[in-house]
């Protein structure tokens, strides 16, 4: 009698403590996008759970459904229908203003199209995500820099505008101004679309460098070659998970 | 915190943008300065007109004799011998709103001093003629009541005339000039009031109006009376008391066979300005259709720029900046260039109106309401077309701004 209870109790703790470890819990997640009276279903019911310190990349052919779902995960979309939690908060019920903190302080986006603005410093790049916050100029700056040097930015390139920079250095810049605010998870979509082979190993390094200091990193990509540098690997095909691999 | 991070943002994103800043910053500049230069001319024009026929006088009314009738031959406008220094006495002192009433008698002449000569309008009146035509002394003094009492044989020479007689500068006061062969002392000279053709104020010799007529012109009669009334709303009422008043006094029962005629200054005015207006009303519509075409500049530039801009927005609700935030940025952005744009517009506006009229000898007046219109509508645009669109582009999600085309 005794040993059962304990087993039970046992079995609680587990399951809290899995729960406790998950970052990210889906449960059948659907997108429907309307244009005119046409439907297309771009996510048909997804449902997986990322725990913290995984390294996973979505992989799937153009139109597959990972953009949709990447853009969910991170905030930047709401679903249809279905549930999503990050980091134990139900993300579909919150407002503009909520997403925009939840944005600012779980999460870290590196674009594809690196989305820097252009004409502007590096520093000031990577201070974007602390405007209007209460952290002091010194703070900003000194954080900027750490998260530069920590992307492995060249410090004599801090200064220097966006647009003279080249890809890799642009994807770093990104990448540094997605760690700003230490973010829970990274969210990288397609991080390597605009660069060349050795520039993404480059890039994809910083990545694994980034998961082994803890990190946990969600990579959208439709190369099998930068989903390998990844611990898991989905595979999404017409709005549903193909297959689900852990090295 | 927030209103520095905005503040500095704002001349960040200005001066890394100059380009894009600078040229809608321009539509703004021109729509306001052009406003401001050309309302500045119409009323600067209009004000002229106005100020040299109000230096005839203010709220003048002129009473000139009528044509001498006998046996029903018309002797002419003017000819009348009937209109006297008495009239001018009564007018003063029976009618209401009177401010001061001039009589004059006047005659060409030749005039010498020591060797010159000129050819000259010489004036026998009284001192109020001073306060009726507006005229202020350069040096000495203006006619006194003393002197029309004694029939002194004292001139107040006009500055033309001064030119002439002693060269221009000189101070002819304490001279001696001639008249018909009757010796003047000279005890004053008037200050330039411009004008020209046969009524030129300054190209006259004001003397005693009793002097005048024993020495001058023999005559007992007047040439003619200017009245002032005391405000322009009671000119009416002055001109209508007038004709009565000489009506009765000259034993007149119809008024058609008046021996005198009024003109009323107000009248000329009136015509004048209708001119002036209409003149400021086309320089006022060229300068709103500049405004308009500002105004779309203004509006293209900030539509032009959404694109752009909305992927920016995009960007930063992706990185986690709130919406009001944004809203703030980007309308604290759009008054900044047009507020930064509109000083420009005054300042040039201001600059063009000062040129004008340095180098094109053009009066110019800047009107506060003129500036405050197109500075108005200018900043209505820019902050309208500036923001509007980044309002729509904060509300949207992120996704739907990073991928806007």
């Amino acid at each position: 009698m005794k040993v059962i209870l304990l087993l039970i109790v046992w079995n609680l703790f587990l399951d809290y403590c899995l729960l406790l470890m998950r970052m990210i819990e889906c449960k059948d997640l659907k997108k429907i996008y309307t244009t005119g009276d046409v439907q297309t279903a771009a996510l048909k019911g997804v449902t997986f759970s990322i725990a913290k310190g995984e390294f996973v990349a979505i992989i799937g052919p153009s139109g597959s459904g990972k953009s949709t779902l990447m853009h969910i995960l991170g905030a930047l979309d709401n679903p249809t229908s279905g549930s999503y939690f990050l980091d134990g908060k139900e993300v579909s019920k919150l407002d503009d203003d909520e997403l925009s903190d939840l944005r600012r302080d779980k999460i870290g986006f590196v674009f594809q199209s690196f989305n820097l603005l252009p004409r502007t410093t590096v520093l000031r790049n990577v201070m974007l995500p602390l405007l209007y916050s209460q952290t002091s100029e010194a703070e900003r700056e000194e954080r900027a820099r750490q998260c530069l040097k920590y992307a492995g930015m060249e410090e004599s390139k801090f200064l220097n505008l966006s647009n003279q920079l080249s890809g890799g250095q642009m994807q770093r810049v990104a990448i540094a101004r997605s760690l700003i605010n230490n973010p829970a998870i990274i969210f990288a979509d397609e991080p390597t679309g605009n660069l060349d082979t050795k520039t993404s190993h480059v890039v994809m390094e910083a990545f694994q460098e980034l998961h082994k200091k803890g990190h946990t990193i969600i990579l959208i990509t439709h190369e099998a070659e930068i989903a390998a540098f990844a611990s898991r690997v989905m595979t999404i095909r017409d709005g549903l998970i193909e297959s689900d691999v852990k090295k | 915190m927030v209103a520095i991070d905005i503040l500095k943002e704002t001349f960040w994103s200005l001066s890394a943008n100059k380009v894009r800043s600078g040229l809608t910053m321009l539509g703004i500049v021109i729509g306001i300065a052009s406003v401001i230069t050309m309302v500045s001319i119409g009323q600067g024009a209009q004000a002229s007109i106005a100020s040299s026929i109000q230096s005839i006088g203010s709220n003048l009314i002129i009473v000139r004799p009528g044509a001498q009738r006998s046996a029903g031959v018309s002797g002419g406008a003017g000819s009348n011998t009937t209109l006297t220094t008495e009239d001018a006495d009564a007018i003063k002192a029976e009618i209401q709103n009177v401010g001061a009433v001039a009589p004059e008698d006047s005659k060409r002449a030749q005039v010498t001093a020591k060797g010159t000569n000129t050819n000259t309008q010489v004036i026998g009146t009284v001192p109020d003629y001073a306060t009726v035509r507006t005229i202020a002394m350069e040096a000495g003094t203006f006619i006194s009541a003393q002197a029309v009492k004694s029939s002194a044989k004292v001139a107040v020479l006009g500055s033309t005339t001064r030119d002439d007689l002693f060269g221009a500068g000189v101070n002819p006061v304490g001279q001696v000039i001639r008249i018909k062969n009757v010796d003047f002392d000279v005890i004053g000279v008037t200050v330039a009031k411009g004008g020209s053709g046969f009524t030129n104020p300054d190209d006259s010799i004001y003397i005693p109006i009793s002097s005048a007529q024993h020495f001058i012109t023999g005559d007992t009669f007047v040439t003619s009376l200017s009245v002032a009334a005391v405000d322009q709303s009671s000119m009416v009422a002055v001109q209508n008391q007038t004709t009565d008043l000489l009506l009765k006094r000259h034993n007149i029962s119809d008024p058609l066979q008046a021996d005198f005629s009024l003109m009323n200054q107000a009248d000329i005015i009136a015509t004048a300005s209708s001119i002036t207006g209409t003149f400021t009303m086309l320089l006022a519509s060229i300068a709103g259709i500049s405004l308009l075409v500002g105004g779309i500049g203004i509006m293209n530039m900030m539509l032009t720029t959404v694109t752009e801009r909305t992927r920016e927005i995009g960007l930063r609700k992706a990185v986690g900046i709130r919406k009001l935030y944004i809203n703030l940025q980007f309308l604290s952005e759009a008054v900044a260039l047009t507020f930064l744009g509109g000083l420009i517009g005054v300042g040039l506006g201001w600059g063009a109106s000062v040129a004008v009229t340095k180098f094109a000898g053009v009066a110019t007046q800047i009107s506060t309401s003129s500036i405050l219109l197109a500075f108005g509508v200018s900043a209505g645009v820019g902050i309208i077309f500036g923001f509007y669109p980044a309002r729509k582009a904060a509300a949207m999600s992120p996704m739907e701004a990073l991928r806007y085309e």
